[in-house]
């Protein structure tokens, strides 16, 4: 008995060595290395500052940009705190928010059906991307915010839709961050990334 | 549903199938200590490790002392686990000088849910551990609890391989092995795939970025809550800035889902877009959760004999998986009947339409749904979609699958010794059927052992529907209650199930945090994973003492569709029988109110 408890103390402090340190610091060193930018989170800079990372979303809410979806992370795209609703689809309090966020956008963009991503909030609240239909719903408003006509705003959300990985997994979606960040291209002489 | 999302469901099960044979030749290979590929890297070390902490390579143990030393070894990494949380504030990689892991049942919680392989979270990983604890501590553990199921099931397996002998092998030495070349290797590789998709690997201090857009938001207490003023409006304040969360999550990602353990690094889990960044890195992440359980099948098989068998269950197993990734699939394919009629919640290529409260749009429904149900078919627990805002039956799903014990594919080890025990009682009922004594395998199987196969399967409903009971009736429980109505048992039902069953996945509204949910959890974890392994191994270490019998006219073959079929028959009529009164007042009672319009 004594013999297996020095055994076991000990096999738990030689593994924790191998496997808690040595494992994961090696696989860190070849992470920084081989895949410098994703390991380190995607961060994306414009005019020298960093803006965000491209895989964490943001919170867009005036009418110029397209808006992310509805997040619970904290009080709203908290990276450092991300968390779902936990609403059950017969909570009183979901359908009391769906509701009145879909009779605002109702009226924002009338002929069209509303998206449900962008009624719903994401598992992590950090969600960086939307559905190509749901970039498709505000376009509209955006055109007529910014003076763009819907055929360019159309054209600039085709080329960042990302398509299902090999043509099979997942789902098409639209980066936020990087749709509105190439809209303040498009539509600032000055604008620019670095 | 869409063609798409059943095509995504057929290549992930594809892959399964693919996986079983080459794994399950390697496991047994491993456990037999034959001569494999990895030996020249890893034989060194392995000597190494014999040399530091002085164990005899060649010592055979019987099951006592097999069990013995498992305790032990359980009971003390435990206790090094609540020690490091307790003082991770002095200890290094702590950019974020985060203090002790507080209050000290939390602790206690924590490290009891790693241990037993549940990683039951009732903290948020972000703000609340060290790198040092979720490298050490945390990840850790996933390699250990994981090596510690797979290896009882392969000390079950020799029970019946094994003719007249009295010893299961050597506990130390399976788990060197099985922690050296069944899980360091594929983690080495497989953190790096994922990593390449986008989920982080780094040391850095959390970083702050600039908005694009400053917001306004509602200023948050200390509970969580909205402050308000004394108008009782909210407070609103200007951000700024956003703060991102970092660390070494790669390397914790992978053995999360390879070990089936689940316990995520952010409290966002698999959902988190450093975690789970691509469709493609959620399907390397599902295969790593099911691939063990599914090379086991071909080892049971191989070990003691009788391929066919391994196949036999494989496709029980297949059939039961099919059977509720199709109901979930289905019921959150529909969306929510309660959204007002201006939504768009039909599916179509340009939206995931369905029911999308508490999902990413990556993953949309297909995969959300299919995560749901491999992460609770194994003991995983990760999740990528929040099963608290699931429809009613598409969340009855993951909570079905592990009132089932998790023996589809199963948590590694734990789901092989679980359907083991389910095998036992199938042909203890087909014996009673022909009149004879019955056999497995060419081993009697008789009182002894039909008695301990039924304490492992009352003692799990025992300590779930006991404690939900008194969760239901006592403030101390109805108070963590988020969704009020009948989701509200279903919220503390799942709690319990999910902590006997080691899962670890949650109704994550209920706020489990205290004093009660956290003791009461945290023994449950301890309970579902040693009260099952006990009596588990005293039927292998009765089993392995009992002469071969070959078979005869009268044995029941186990190789055929029709004890494929017995062992599912067998598996949901004591599975789901056992809970039919709890979901029929929980998520079903809620469904049928659900269709006629009824909120909470």
């Amino acid at each position: 008995m004594k013999k297996h408890l020095i055994t076991a103390f000990l096999m738990t402090i030689a593994t924790t060595i191998l496997l808690g340190v040595i494992y994961p610091l090696l696989i860190t060193v070849l992470a920084q290395v081989l895949f410098k930018d994703k390991a380190n989170g995607q961060l994306r800079y414009r005019n020298g500052e960093v803006i965000g990372s491209r895989i964490i979303g943001q919170a867009f809410t005036s009418a110029k940009y397209f808006h992310s979806r509805p997040s619970a992370a904290g009080n709203g795209y908290d990276a450092a705190n991300s968390g779902g609703t936990n609403l059950a689809p017969t909570n009183q309090k979901l359908i009391d928010r769906v509701r009145s966020d879909a009779s605002a956008l109702h009226q924002e963009n009338p002929s069209q059906l509303i998206p449900v991503d962008l009624l719903t909030t994401s598992a992590s609240g950090l969600d960086p991307e939307i559905s190509p239909a749901a970039a498709e719903f505000q376009i509209p408003r955006i055109a007529r915010e910014r003076g763009v006509a819907e055929a360019t705003l159309r054209k600039l959300v085709q080329s960042h839709t990302d398509q299902r990985d090999l043509g099979l997994l997942g789902e098409p979606r639209v980066n936020v961050l990087e749709l509105n960040l190439a809209l303040d291209d498009l539509t600032s002489k000055h604008g620019q990334t670095d | 549903m869409t063609i798409n999302g059943w095509l995504q469901i057929f290549v992930f099960l594809g892959l399964i199938f693919a996986v079983a044979k080459p794994l399950g030749v390697f496991l047994t290979r491993v456990f037999a200590r034959e001569h494999t590929f990895l030996d020249p890297v890893l034989r060194p070390i392995e000597r190494l490790l014999y040399r530091l902490t002085g164990v005899d390579e060649s010592h055979e143990m019987r099951w006592t002392e097999y069990a013995t030393t498992m305790l032990i070894f359980s009971a003390v990494s435990m206790l090094v686990l609540y020690l490091i949380q307790r003082i991770q504030g002095v200890l290094p990689f702590n950019p974020q000088h985060f203090g002790a892991v507080a209050p000290e049942h939390l602790a206690f919680n924590t490290a009891a849910s790693f241990t037993t392989n549940t990683n039951w979270q009732a903290y948020s990983g972000e703000t609340t551990m060290t790198y040092f604890t979720q490298m050490a501590g945390l990840a850790y553990h996933n390699f250990a609890s994981a090596a510690t199921g797979i290896v009882l099931a392969i000390a079950f397996i020799r029970g019946i391989a094994r003719r007249q002998m009295n010893t299961l092998g050597n506990f130390w030495v399976d788990f060197v092995r099985c922690c050296l070349w069944v899980l360091l290797p594929f983690c080495v590789v497989g953190s790096l795939l994922l990593v390449s998709q986008g989920v982080v690997q780094n040391l850095r201090p959390y970083d702050t970025v600039k908005l694009v857009e400053p917001q306004q938001v509602q200023r948050l207490g200390a509970d969580g809550k909205p402050v308000v003023d004394a108008a009782g409006k909210p407070v609103m304040d200007t951000v700024t800035t956003q703060t991102i969360a970092q660390g070494p999550v790669a390397s914790q990602e992978i053995i999360k889902e390879w070990g089936t353990n689940g316990g995520g690094f952010f409290n966002a889990n698999s959902a988190h877009p450093f975690e789970n960044p691509t469709p493609l890195a959620n399907l390397i992440e599902m295969f790593s959760i099911f691939a063990i359980g599914s090379g086991l099948t071909y080892t049971l098989g191989r070990m003691t004999g009788s391929p066919a068998h391994g196949w036999a269950v494989w496709s029980a197993m297949a059939i039961l998986f099919l059977v509720g990734v199709t109901t979930a699939y289905w019921a959150e394919a529909k969306g929510n009947p309660l959204y007002p009629a201006s939504i768009a919640q039909h599916a179509s290529n340009s939206q995931p339409g369905g029911n999308m409260e508490g999902k990413e749009t990556r993953f949309g429904i297909a995969n959300s749904a299919l995560f749901a149900t491999v992460t609770t078919d194994a003991s995983c627990g990760a999740i990528n979609g929040w099963h608290d805002s699931f429809t009613p039956l598409g969340g009855m799903v993951p909570l079905v699958n592990i009132m089932l014990s998790e023996v589809i594919f199963g948590g590694v080890g734990s789901g092989m010794y679980g359907i083991l025990i389910y095998i036992v009682l199938a042909v203890f009922i087909a014996g009673l059927m022909v009149g004879r004594t019955p056999e497995y395998l060419g081993k009697k199987i008789e009182a002894y052992d039909v008695k301990m196969a039924m304490l492992v399967s009352l003692v799990f409903p025992l300590i779930i529907l006991t404690l939900t009971g008194i969760s239901v009736v006592k403030g101390f429980g109805t108070t963590g209650i988020s969704n009020p109505g009948p989701h509200g048992l279903s919220q503390i039902l799942y709690a319990f199930t999910s902590s006997a069953g080691n899962n670890g996945s949650a109704f994550g509204g209920l706020t489990v945090n205290t004093l009660w949910y956290d003791a009461a959890t945290g023994i449950t974890t301890l309970v579902g994973r040693f009260f099952m392994i006990i009596p588990m191994l005293a039927i292998a270490g009765n089993l392995v003492q009992k002469k071969y019998v070959p078979p005869s006219l009268g044995t029941f073959p186990v190789t055929t569709p029709l004890f494929t079929l017995l062992l599912i028959s067998v598996i949901l009529i004591l599975g789901a029988l056992t809970f039919f009164p709890a979901l029929s007042l929980g998520p079903i009672l809620e469904h049928l109110l659900m269709q006629v319009g009824k909120t909470f």
